[in-house]
């Protein structure tokens, strides 16, 4: 039982206590009415759990750099998205503190139909940027991306490497309390990787940035973080310093 | 956000503390973002762009007045410019048809954002829902040339248009809340909501006027909310007189009715939106 609510209170924290998610995998997304009555009358409206996440509890304080590991489909992307507001946990309290700045999913918050340009701005209205924040940081961005000549096409001709550039640039270009990265960057070539890595590394080092990040490459996890938590079938299977929990996840693979 | 536009007239640079609105502001930037995207992509590759907010509802009134003069007006003299009469009626009727048909669909249509993206979900609908007001806006244009065609004067009563436009939009956007989260459960609502609208609109009298229905549907008639909001929008433009209690509290009434309800069904639903999308 737990006797003491700890709770997120500078701007960085992150207090994940006690969180289910269940999905329902039952046959239950009904697309008609008729599909729903016939359901509803042969009593197949039953509820067919999945536990994504099985009460995984955790504490990150501000500052932090977080690596989370765990093989396909133990629940990782599932965490972030909870973490960052995407989804709400089934049980248990999440609590966030500070501006974050999310890269889940690759081209999260953009419209293919619009120019990069459109884009930018719909995107950092997305994350929350001031309008004069991304006047003033635009051509930042741009130059971070090195997409300088191709700002004024439809991101639908851009290849998902170049797509991956200008999020990855707009979530960066300040600091934000917090930065949340799941492999969208895995698609940048070797370059914008490295590139990307030093980013990370700066924000790491400046000490006002909580980082969590996914990652396959225990490598990566080890170079880049202090911590490692070990999510595995949805259970929290290993939290601890990098190098450990990154070793020990290594290890359970072979 | 006053205070920062009377602080930051000369460029500065800005901290980057600075860089985000407060959690409360944030909403307004991104429905603002969205208002815009609509309106770039619904115009883009058009020769004519933004022209066809205004021709589309000068088009339509035409084919109908030509169609409906003779068929229908001859007998009935209550309407005192029947081409006013029918413009009038139709934006304010595309309005809403446009607003709730979009803001149904609204949820569906974003769903790669809602499952990647934080962000509070009435945006979608209500995003859309603005949308059709900026049309509506642009297709008063096109009521303009028409009462300038006639030589129509306005009166001060006009003057209440603004507010007209509020009740409507108000009333859009609690349907188009309720419709938006019926449709994330239910697809059929998408098919049923069509017949709807065009049951809705023969009982509306858009092209016809109430004096030519029987007693007991021109009784009626008030409880059909679309009536209230063109009879809001004739009156005072159209006949230069007041709206009158009835109809004007009767606007007020449905609007903040649908919103409620609107608003009740949505935040019920919301959380479970994203397992059905
Ligand atoms: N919306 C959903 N409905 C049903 N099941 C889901 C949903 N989202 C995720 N799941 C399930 O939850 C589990 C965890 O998924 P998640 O994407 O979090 O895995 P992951 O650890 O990120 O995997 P990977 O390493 O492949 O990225 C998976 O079994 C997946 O099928
Ligand atoms: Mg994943």
């Amino acid at each position: 039982m737990p006797n003491e609510i700890i709770h997120a209170n500078e701007p960085g924290s992150i207090v994940v206590d006690d969180v289910t998610m269940t999905f329902n995998i039952a046959k239950e997304q009904f697309n008609s009415l008729k599909e729903y009555f016939i359901a509803l009358t042969r009593h197949e409206l039953k509820f067919k759990p999945f536990h994504a996440l099985k009460n995984v509890s955790f504490t990150i304080e501000p500052g932090e750099s977080v690596g989370l590991v765990g093989t396909n489909g133990s629940g990782k992307s599932t965490m972030l998205k909870i973490i960052a507001g995407v989804l709400s946990p089934s049980e248990g309290r999440v609590e966030v503190n500070g501006n974050i700045a999310p890269l889940i999913e690759l081209g999260a918050g953009f419209d293919r139909e619009l120019t990069a340009r459109e884009n930018i701005y719909l995107n950092g209205a997305l994350l929350g940027y001031r309008k004069e924040f991304i006047d003033e940081n635009f051509d930042r961005i741009v130059e971070f991306a090195e997409l300088q000549n191709f700002m004024d096409m439809p991101l639908k001709n851009y290849s998902s490497g170049m797509v991956a550039r200008i999020a990855f640039s707009i979530a960066t270009i300040t600091e934000p309390d917090l930065l949340i990265v799941d492999e969208a960057l895995s698609v940048g070539d070797k370059f914008f990787r490295e590139k990307c890595e030093r980013r990370i590394n700066e924000l790491v080092n400046s000490k006002n940035v909580t980082v969590l990040f996914v990652s396959h490459s225990v490598d990566q996890v080890k170079r880049v973080c202090d911590r490692c938590i070990w999510i595995e079938k949805g259970d929290l299977r290993m939290d601890g310093p990098a190098k450990e929990v990154a070793d020990a996840y290594a290890n359970m693979k072979r | 956000m006053s205070q920062n536009t009377a602080t930051e007239l000369a460029p500065k640079k800005i901290k980057d503390g600075d860089a985000w609105y407060p959690t409360s502001q944030r909403d307004m930037f991104v429905v603002r973002q969205l208002v815009t995207k609509d309106f770039k992509l619904k115009y883009r590759r058009s020769v004519l762009g933004i022209a066809w907010s205004v021709l589309n509802p000068l088009l339509m009134m035409l084919v109908q007045a030509a169609v409906f003069t003779r068929l229908m007006v001859r007998s009935d003299t209550s309407i005192p410019n029947f081409p006013i009469y029918l413009i009038l009626g139709n934006t304010a009727w595309s309005l809403m048809s446009d607003a709730t048909r979009q803001g149904m669909e609204s949820i569906i249509h974003a769903q790669s954002l809602l499952k990647k993206v934080r962000i509070n979900r009435w945006v979608f609908p209500v995003q859309k829902v603005l949308f059709a007001v900026v049309n509506y806006t642009f297709s008063l244009a096109a009521v303009a040339v028409v009462m300038a065609a006639f030589g129509w004067t306005l009166s001060p009563w006009a003057l209440l248009l603004p507010l007209g436009v509020l009740y409507l939009t108000i009333f859009c956007i609690g349907l188009s809340l309720l419709l938006s989260s019926l449709a994330v459960f239910f697809r059929d609502v998408i098919h049923l909501w069509g017949v709807v609208l065009t049951a809705w609109m023969y009982l509306t009298p858009l092209f016809y006027s109430v004096s030519i229905l029987p007693d007991w549907m021109a009784s009626i008639m008030r409880f059909n909310p679309m009536y209230l909001y063109i009879t809001f929008i004739r009156r005072i433009l159209l006949w230069k007189m007041a709206p009158g209690l009835l109809v004007h509290g009767g606007c007020i009434g449905f609007a903040l009715l649908m919103l409620g309800i609107g608003y009740a069904v949505f935040r019920k639903t919301e959380d479970r939106f994203i397992l059905f999308i």
